[in-house]
């Protein structure tokens, strides 16, 4: 798995995130714009309650049968020219693109924004194998040019930037005078990048969905690389999760009205592209190779699974840009390539429970991303079962596990509780010294570094309810 | 053991797989392709008027601009009349279906082949188009190439006013009709290429077209 296990450290994450001025006022002023946008665009669908729980039930309907589909999308996909490949994890991805670089004699390789290309770390190993990556989304290219930083959004990468960021990268990188307004900024990008779509032998993309019934990929893009990629190369990869099958162009249809309405707020993307086979007899564009990479990495284990759920995400992030969480802290400190609340659940499930111990409880449970998920993943509820988990593996501190056996030992006693909880809210009025909040708990101190502990009146529960009861 | 029989078996030993599920399994899978079945749908009125009103006012929703003639011999006159409007040359690279056109007469330079970097405008025909969001839907074809909604800054789409849909079903719908299968390439574009990365403020010409244009063919 080639991760360096970056979200075992979210709490020194997050807490340098929060005391880092910059990032604070970009999340700040990009906070709600998506949110906005979503609630309007979704009126726009007389039953879109009716049409989460169609997404729902197709996507689930694939995972079920995961492993006919799977081979029904093969066998289409196949029939109409294309290669199948599979991967078990990032390694092999790597592995399976530079052999086909190599086979096709690749120099360069032009990117749409791909997920599993961040899980698998492949511009590091493209470049290893003489194939010079190029990221194509402009997001994306701004943090390749900035010495391979990651994203921090699965839709909008650099949304923790600034302008004034950007205009320094560009300024610094491709030696130009310094702009300052982001059409001139996009413009000096598409320039760069036109040379690069015009001269690569080879594009890579990702995969919105794979479309069981014709073996094609569809590919949702606003800024037309996408396209780019999937027309003017010779040789097009599409690297695309194994869960990523839907069984017809009705269900992409229905989709389709979900993924973009949820992701950016828009009724749909700017482009959406569905793709079938090689170039045809006397067509003058399109790629001569198809290639598809369907991915494990941690997926296969999940079917079938209590967290079987997650399988059905459509990677749209508005559960993210609904998280308090998230809006507070920003992407990086989860640590892996997905942030935010489906982060929090896909992190632990794809890179060992052990190395994402903080990220479920990096949550507050309000449910925020649950209402909003178009394919309705109950994210709350997974994430108390990863705590869950947890508890079971004996992951939790020592401290901690002890306070509860304790805690369990003397929840279970009531006369030892009742003793127990007279003495502590004595103890804590005390310790209050007659104000409302207590704002150092000696006991529990990360929990009153960012908040006041409140102060009990000094009577248990008991014992006022007790006095009630007497006439 | 390959890596498709690991990937593929332990997905089935997750579902505790056997010849029997199987069999079930496969039935389901066919049924639900011969249902097709659709989801809920946004009402859309499909009278005729109504289809190309929803495509005018969803297009213009979009940031493209919408002329309107009566048939595609009126055309070229139409193009050349919005790239004058723009200072923009008259030139142009046209789909190859669309080479009968009388281009040169409206003063039009017009190629008919695949677009090249250098094309600063290219117009295409479409395949259909897609009243409930604005979308052209275009199918790639030695006919009717790719690049030449692509590459070019300013795309012009002819739309016969026959060819609107109410949504992508039924778009697909005609693909299954008159195509027998899927094209290489299947575009859906609704309005030019457009980018929000930075500072989430949304830039016209990310890497596609600046500008869209649709002249709906209302004869046609």
């Amino acid at each position: 798995m080639s991760t360096d296990f970056r979200a075992r450290r979210f709490k020194a994450n997050s807490e340098a995130a929060l005391a880092n001025p910059v990032l604070q006022a970009n999340m700040k002023m990009a906070k709600g714009k998506f949110v906005d946008k979503r609630a309007i665009s979704i009126k726009e669908i007389d039953d879109f309650e009716g049409t989460r729980e169609a997404a729902k039930a197709l996507r689930n309907q694939v995972i079920e049968n995961l492993d006919l589909w799977l081979e029904m999308f093969e066998e289409t996909a196949t029939a109409r020219g294309a290669t199948v490949l599979w991967a078990k994890d990032g390694a092999e991805i790597c592995r399976h693109v530079a052999d086909i670089g190599r086979k096709h004699s690749v120099k360069k390789a032009v990117k749409s924004k791909s997920m599993l290309s961040e899980e698998a770390g492949l511009n590091l190993a493209l470049a290893a194998a003489g194939i010079q990556p190029v990221e194509t989304d402009l997001g994306e290219y701004i943090l390749q040019i900035n010495d391979n930083e990651a994203p921090s959004h699965i839709i909008a990468p650099v949304i923790h930037k600034s302008l004034d960021e950007v205009a320094d990268l560009f300024e610094k990188t491709h030696h130009t005078p310094r702009k300052t307004e982001i059409p001139a900024l996009t413009r000096e990008a598409r320039e760069v990048l036109r040379s690069h779509f015009l001269s690569a032998d080879m594009g890579i993309s990702g995969g919105n969905f794979l479309v069981a019934e014709t073996g094609s990929v569809a590919l949702v893009t606003n800024e037309g690389n996408g396209r780019m990629v999937t027309t003017l190369p010779r040789v097009h990869v599409v690297i695309t999760g194994i869960e990523k099958v839907i069984p017809t162009l009705e269900d992409l249809s229905t989709l389709m009205r979900l993924l973009p309405r949820s992701a950016t707020g828009q009724s749909i993307s700017n482009y959406v592209s569905v793709l079938t086979g090689t170039k045809a007899a006397g067509e003058l564009d399109g790629p001569e190779h198809l290639y598809f990479i369907l991915v494990d990495n941690g997926r296969a284990d999940v079917v079938g699974s209590e967290f079987q759920d997650m399988l059905r995400c459509i990677r749209c992030g508005a559960c993210m840009n609904h998280c308090p969480v998230y809006q507070t802290i920003g992407g990086h400190a989860y640590g892996w390539v997905y942030p935010g609340p489906m982060g929090s659940v896909l992190t632990p499930l794809y890179t060992g429970i052990e190395n994402a111990i903080d990220l479920p409880h990096a949550a507050t449970l309000c449910n925020q991303c649950g209402v909003v998920c178009p394919v309705k993943i109950p994210l709350p509820e997974l994430l108390r079962k990863l705590r869950e988990k947890q508890v079971e593996k004996h992951l939790r501190p020592w401290f901690e596990r002890i306070a509860f056996r304790v805690w369990a030992w003397m929840a279970s006693c009531p006369t030892l509780y009742g003793i127990g909880t007279w003495f502590a809210v004595r103890y804590l009025k005390w310790l209050a010294g007659g104000k409302q909040s207590i704002p150092v708990l000696g006991a529990a101190p990360e929990w009153t570094k960012g908040r006041n502990f409140p102060a009990p009146e000094g009577k248990t529960f008991r014992e006022l309810y007790a006095r009630r009861q007497k006439p | 053991m390959s890596t498709r029989a690991d990937i593929l078996g332990r997905v089935r030993a997750k579902l505790n797989r056997n010849p029997d599920n199987a069999a079930t399994g496969r039935a389901a899978i066919e049924a639900t392709l011969a249902a097709r079945q659709q989801g809920p749908r946004p009402a859309v009125d499909t009278q005729k008027s109504a289809l190309a009103g929803r495509l005018i006012e969803k297009s213009l929703a979009y940031s493209s601009t919408v002329d309107q003639v009566a048939t595609a011999a009126e055309a070229p006159a139409a193009v050349a009349r919005y790239l004058a409007g723009l200072n923009l040359p008259l030139k142009a690279v046209v789909w190859p279906a669309l080479a009968r056109l009388d281009w040169s007469g409206s003063g039009l330079v017009a190629e008919a082949r695949g677009a090249q970097d250098a094309d600063l405008v290219g117009i295409t025909g479409c395949f259909c188009a897609i009243a409930e969001t604005g979308t052209l839907m275009l199918c790639g074809s030695p006919e009717s190439p790719a690049t030449v909604s692509l590459l070019p800054e300013t795309h012009i789409a002819l739309v016969p006013a026959s060819r609107i849909v109410a949504g992508m079903e039924e778009g697909f719908a005609l693909v299954r009709a008159e195509l027998g299968q899927l094209p290489r390439a299947v575009n859906f574009i609704s309005g030019p290429s457009r980018t929000g990365d930075i500072e989430q403020t949304i830039v016209l010409g990310a890497h596609g077209p600046y500008r869209v244009h649709l002249i709906l063919l209302t004869a046609e």
